[in-house]
């Protein structure tokens, strides 16, 4: 059990937030420092905290300075950022990092190919495989997911074999249909709603990633480990429900 | 109702779901917002309506109490001029129309009660591509039809005072301490995470050229042209959070500045981030538009923030009072 403190680095992103820096790279143990200063956050909000954002390495956390302020008007002058910072700072030094946090396994079906998956056989000529084998060796990893981004639900997921990464698209694509599964160089990630994107697309699920009528709003959380269960045009047409494959 | 340009509603934001992706999103002057609410009797982060550059126009079916704050977009009631921050009768069966924006480029329209719109996770604010809030989470469309809720007593007091009146009020709020509308304006900045990253010479031209809004600007995002900035060494920088106001350059060595609707997380290297404080001020200029940059320290970024704050409280304040002394 290790001190949190001695892994992170505190900085400004703007007047109203800042930047916990927690070591570098994109690995599981800084995955892991990442989620519990998230956890230690959330279970420990100052006055002032308005919410926590994880990522590869570090947690962007959001406060309101004005509150900050006039909490702590008795204690001195200091900034609103330096007293958001002693806050977590001292919520740190409180703290060992978790050993071990729990992994959620959720097996996402995917109809890969086709209509589908329009990239699909790029992304195989591109490497040298047939289209089943990129199927296969796609489908065979679990992947973590390490944070969400650039859309509701969108996972930034690490795992994937290095056998099938392929470069993104010169031009994108104005509309990628919700659902749909790429890969942009060594990353694979799932668009949730349908947007522009450069991401070559084997495949489309089902599933819907994005659920704004429940809490948490998102079929995936930071942490969870994900596989891709190959399925037919068929039963992707059957509209399954990823509950089915849990 | 007619669009226009563009109109949607939004409110302060939606907060506490970004770690799932879900951007905070509401008003782009949000000081504009605030005001126009405060003006009928609202709760300061009720849920209003966001009107851009032109050619919006409602028609009222029953006596409503609103505000107009924000840029001037030239707003007429039946065709004859109406003034801009102060609380306003319309009378049933009017025609509220903006024509073209000549200071600004965004104006807010508050309705006493708020408009009745459901909160979608927490906020009445239009999340476009989500399909989420606002009027049935897009933007609005010609012959959308919305309702208000039941004003508060404050508002209903207001409301009452001003049927009775024949002119307009002789009074409006001084906005200068919250917004201003300029075509040229320097815009403070603190620091960036990357700062350090970027060339010397870039960073004296970033500091002392003018930057201009391109066309191909939106709430997402303003991009700029102008003096290129470039970094001492290229670097991957992996994705973090990023927020309303951060200044990324993309490789081409042009500046972005993230707006309201921009998303959680980015990755490419910030040079600075606009102060809170002067986020209403960008957000009323449009293409075209130059900006000068200026630096300034984190203390004095939230030092000006508190002072504004506390401007605002002392208008919410006076407005009291004046509506205790029957305006």
């Amino acid at each position: 059990m290790r001190n949190l403190l001695e892994t992170i680095q505190i900085r400004p992103l703007s007047d109203s937030a800042l930047v916990v820096q927690v070591g570098e790279g994109i690995n599981e143990v800084t995955h892991t420092k990442v989620k519990t200063i998230l956890n230690l956050l959330e279970k420990n909000p100052f006055n002032g905290f308005i919410e926590a954002v994880p990522a590869y390495n570090s947690v962007t956390v959001y406060y309101n300075p004005i509150n900050v302020y006039f909490s702590n008007l008795e204690k001195g002058v200091q900034s609103p950022y330096e007293n958001a910072k002693t806050k977590i700072l001292s919520l740190m030094n409180q703290s060992n990092i978790a050993d071990t946090t729990y992994n959620r396994l959720v097996k996402i079906p995917v109809a890969y190919g086709g209509e589908m998956g329009p990239d699909l056989e790029f992304v195989a000529s591109y490497n040298g495989l047939t289209p089943s084998e990129v199927i296969k060796i796609h489908s065979s990893a679990q992947y973590l997911v390490y944070m969400l981004g650039f859309a509701p639900g969108f996972p930034f997921m690490g795992g994937m074999d290095k056998q099938i990464a392929t470069p993104r698209k010169e031009s994108p694509r104005l509309a990628i249909a919700p659902g749909s599964v790429g890969i942009a160089g060594s990353q694979t990630g799932i668009y949730p709603l349908e947007t522009p994107g450069g991401w070559q697309i084997i495949g489309r699920t089902p599933s819907r990633l994005f659920l704004p009528e429940q809490s948490p709003p998102t079929l995936l959380q930071p942490g969870d480990r994900i596989q891709f269960v190959p399925i037919s045009l068929e039963d992707y047409a059957k509209d399954l429900e990823v509950k089915s494959w849990e | 109702m007619q669009p226009g340009m563009l109109a949607t509603i939004q409110d302060l934001g939606r907060f506490g779901l970004q770690k799932f992706g879900v951007i905070v999103g509401g008003a782009m002057d949000s000081n504009s917002l605030r005001i126009a609410n405060l003006l009928v009797g609202n709760s300061e982060g009720e849920g209003a309506l966001e009107v851009t550059l032109f050619g919006t126009s409602l028609l009222f079916e029953s006596d409503e109490l609103i505000a107009i704050t924000g840029g001037n977009l030239q707003p007429t009631v039946d065709g004859k001029e109406v003034p801009m921050w102060q609380p306003l009768f319309i009378r049933k069966g009017s025609v509220l129309k903006f024509k073209a924006a000549i200071s600004g480029s965004r104006a807010y329209v508050s309705f006493s009660g708020g408009i009745q719109v459901p909160e979608v996770m927490g906020s009445k604010s239009t999340y476009i591509r989500a399909g989420i809030g606002g009027f049935q989470g897009r933007k609005l469309q010609k012959n959308d039809v919305f309702e208000c809720n039941t004003r508060t007593e404050s508002g209903e007091d207001l409301f009452n005072q001003l049927q009775k009146k024949t002119s307009y009020l002789s009074w409006s709020v001084h906005y200068t301490p919250f917004v201003t509308f300029k075509k040229t304006q320097t815009i403070r900045i603190i620091r960036g995470s990357e700062y350090e990253r970027f060339d010397e010479e870039c960073l004296k031209k970033f500091f002392s050229t003018p930057y201009t809004i391109s066309t191909h600007s939106d709430r997402m995002g303003y991009r700029f042209e102008g003096e290129d900035v470039q970094l001492k060494e290229p670097f991957e920088l992996l994705s973090e959070g990023v927020t309303f106001g951060t200044i990324q350059v993309p490789s081409n060595g042009q500046p972005i500045i993230l707006m309201a609707d921009c998303q959680t997380t980015g990755g490419y290297p910030k040079i600075g981030q606009v102060i809170s404080a002067d986020l209403p001020s960008l957000a009323q200029m449009q293409a075209n538009d130059q900006v000068f940059f200026k630096e300034v320290t984190l203390e004095e970024a939230q030092w000006a923030l508190i002072h504004q704050e506390k401007e605002m409280t002392n208008l919410a304040f006076g407005l009291s009072i004046k509506r205790l002394h029957q305006l």
